[in-house]
């Protein structure tokens, strides 16, 4: 084991990934000798060459055809979109070509070994073209895989897992956490099952679910609930398309509450999708209405930043809430 | 000012402008508008079994684009386009091509699949999108693809296919082929940023990637003077950094020596070329489209009489390899074929409903197992509401 933060997490990932097959390439918007603007592909030029780890124009609609059409030739393609926030020049790409491939062609050809990497999420004074949480627009396009990391150790294993896929998967990063987040991570490779949900803390009183940086934030809110005598469950959910229902159901069918938080506004957000199907399959064990605690349906500013996310103070609110309902 | 690495060459001191059409790119021609060789044109590599191989080509896309348009009127099939009045364009660049490489096109190129062997069943069944069609009826009729021959399958947003044929060529070359891409294209398509995402890549990244962009003067009722200002595509692809060749696309043999030169070239020093080809829809957009609405009879009956297939058939005829009582018999054979293999497919009946959930990832995952489950129950209930429960075609 070694102290990697969530970079250096996903740097040996791709190291570890470039190593192995020499099908892989990872390129984009400054990625190669750079090593990308947060130095996430650091030292891979270097190590494999000009031709595998490489700068592209500055054009994301033209990474992601250019992706689709290595990976429908049968090469792993691991693009960077230089923030979450410029994924949307690439969207006509992703969600009508990249997620429809297989499905239109009868499986004739497919882009099922394209990653696409992108730093997502506030928290770093970035306003609001630096800070967006695109997730559920990609969660509503049958054909592709989003995964969201909360730490180095995740990082590593779920990046690594999306590599060896057989589906596109787009990897949301949390920048905020890019630093900030220290731990122990194997310096070996290793993967973790996408499409399976952890339950980090064991409680009873309530479920509390989230993904991606916003664990963080849960977990701090959980502990402030804990020192009042109420015990969280904490689930994140890693992987959100598809989604784990039943690891999510067991939960609340046990605790009889949900509280679900993401940086997203709250409208059309991905916890909607999560607060009706926990509805449907677990009715009759619901002690309150689910939760939503979620950023504001504005943009994400700038200056007033802590009133509009959703920090710990406004969960331990709806924690309180739920459980005296 | 100029730093001492400036790209500063020619300086001139006073302001002038570079007229936007100043880049005027010839055309190249082997055949007269008769369809005789002009004298000193270099001639494409053919021989008299290419010859043979391309004119079958262009006589079957003939009389399957007329016999399909004809099914789509009588209700047979929901839509169709034909690729009448570029025949020429299309056959003449597949036919430089080698089985190997890759063939991205718009969806006006069922002549370039043709020429690869994609059989008459096989077209019909993608139109009929029954249960032997590739795609499994999933897309509207004209989306053919077949990994087999090498032809992507088609995509209806327009122009998507541009930069992921550079990145297929790009894979082509780090894995070492032998081969690189076609991608066909509208001068319609050409105005998307996937174009210009493409291409800038294609040169930046040095893809041996051929655009073949299909300049047929309709981008469905918007002609040229609407859709760019200018001389054609041409001087993008210069503009881009990329070898660039117009060619009159309703002669064949200069389609085809164009795209063997840009062949030999994008394999020889990994780079894209760029082919723009001036030609003529003679047909509609689709079946959904009427061109009298937006142009004339004297328009197009001015395009039919340069008709790259009446060119190449009096190129054959004047080698001595062909004549009229060959070609009217030809003719015939396709009409009957056609005809017969229409009839087989339009019987066949839809894909399985398993296939409603299949290819959206690679493993059919637990929550659409569970929607194909609980359709299954509920069509069940209700077999007289649901074709796929009687076993029937839509």
């Amino acid at each position: 084991m070694a102290q990697m933060n969530l970079l250096h997490a996903i740097n040996s990932a791709l190291d570890h990934a470039m190593e192995k097959d020499e099908r892989v390439m990872c390129f984009g918007e400054d990625v190669g000798h750079f090593g990308g603007v947060f130095r996430a592909t650091s030292g891979l030029q270097e190590k494999y060459g000009k031709a595998r780890c490489f700068n592209t124009p500055l054009v994301e609609q033209g990474i992601l055809g250019f992706a689709n059409g290595l990976a429908a030739q049968g090469s792993v393609p691991i693009c960077e979109i230089q923030f979450a926030d410029y994924i949307f020049p690439a969207f006509d790409q992703i969600v009508n070509e990249t997620a429809k491939f297989r499905y239109r062609s009868g499986n004739e050809f497919n882009v099922g070994s394209l990653v696409i990497r992108t730093p997502y999420g506030g928290g770093i004074a970035g306003g609001l073209y630096h800070s967006q949480s695109p997730e559920a627009y990609f969660t509503g396009t049958p054909g592709i895989k989003v995964v969201v990391p909360r730490n180095p150790y995740q990082a590593k294993g779920l990046l690594t897992a999306c590599i060896n896929d057989k589906d596109p998967v787009i990897f949301f990063e949390p920048k905020r956490l890019y630093r900030a987040s220290v731990g122990e991570v194997p310096e070996e490779s290793y993967e973790i099952e996408l499409g399976k949900a952890e339950v980090v803390t064991e409680g009873k009183d309530v479920t509390l679910l989230g993904w991606g940086a916003q664990m963080e934030i849960i977990e701090q809110a959980a502990q402030m609930a804990g020192e009042q005598g109420i015990s969280c469950e904490v689930i994140d959910l890693r992987t959100l398309a598809p989604w784990d229902v039943d690891t999510v159901a067991k939960s609340v069918t046990k605790t009889g509450r949900l509280i679900i938080s993401h940086e997203a506004p709250i409208t059309g957000g991905f916890a909607g999708e999560i607060s009706a199907t926990i509805s449907d399959v677990c009715f009759l064990h619901l002690e309150s209405p689910i939760a939503r605690v979620c950023g504001l349906d504005t943009p994400y500013p700038l200056m007033q930043e802590k009133e509009y996310v959703a920090d710990k103070l406004k969960i331990f609110e709806a924690i309180k809430a739920s459980v005296n309902f | 000012m100029n730093r001492p690495d400036s790209k500063v060459v020619n300086a001139i001191h006073q302001a002038s402008f570079i007229r936007g059409d100043a880049l005027e790119i010839p055309t190249l021609q082997v055949l007269d508008a008769q369809g005789d060789v002009i004298d000193g044109a270099q001639m494409p590599d053919i021989d008299e079994a290419l010859a043979h191989k391309i004119y079958d080509t262009l006589a079957f896309i003939r009389v399957f684009d007329e016999r399909m348009v004809a099914s789509q009127r009588q209700g047979r099939i929901s839509f169709y386009m034909t690729c009448k009045g570029e025949e020429a364009a299309i056959t003449g660049s597949a036919a430089a091509l080698s089985d190997d490489d890759m063939i991205m096109a718009q969806y006006r190129e069922q002549a370039a699949l043709r020429f690869r062997g994609f059989s008459t069943p096989n077209f019909m069944n993608q139109l009929f999108s029954n249960a032997k069609d590739l795609g499994k009826g999933r897309q509207m009729p004209i989306h053919y693809g077949s990994n087999e021959l090498n032809y992507m399958t088609i995509s209806s947003p327009l122009a998507t296919q541009i930069p992921q044929a550079a990145g297929y060529a790009y894979g082509q070359k780090m894995a070492g082929k032998d081969a690189l891409t076609i991608c066909y294209f509208g001068e319609g398509a050409a105005s998307e940023g996937d174009f210009h995402a493409g291409l800038n890549m294609a040169a930046v990244l040095k893809c041996p990637t051929v655009f073949f962009c299909r300049n047929n003067g309709y981008a469905i009722s918007t002609g040229t003077d609407e859709q760019y200002a200018g001389d054609g595509i041409a001087p993008r692809g210069v503009g881009y950094g990329i070898e660039t060749i117009r060619v009159d696309g309703n002669d064949l043999l200069a389609v085809l020596l164009a795209t063997q030169t840009a062949r030999a070239y994008a394999l020889e020093h990994n780079k894209p070329v760029l082919i723009e080809a001036m030609s003529y829809r003679l047909g509609a957009h689709s079946t959904s489209d009427d061109p009298s609405g937006y142009r004339s009879k004297e328009e197009e009956e001015l395009w039919a009489q340069i008709d790259g297939v009446l060119r190449f058939k009096t190129w054959m005829i004047n080698q001595g390899w062909w004549d009229e009582d060959k070609d009217a018999a030809l003719y015939e054979k396709y009409r009957t074929e056609v005809l017969s293999e229409l009839k087989i497919s339009e019987k066949i009946g839809a894909p399985a409903l398993e296939e409603l959930v299949t290819d959206v990832y690679h493993d059919v995952p637990k929550h659409l197992q569970d929607q194909l489950t609980e359709l299954k129950s509920h069509i069940a209930k209700y077999p007289d509401a649901y074709p796929s429960a009687k076993g029937e075609s839509h």
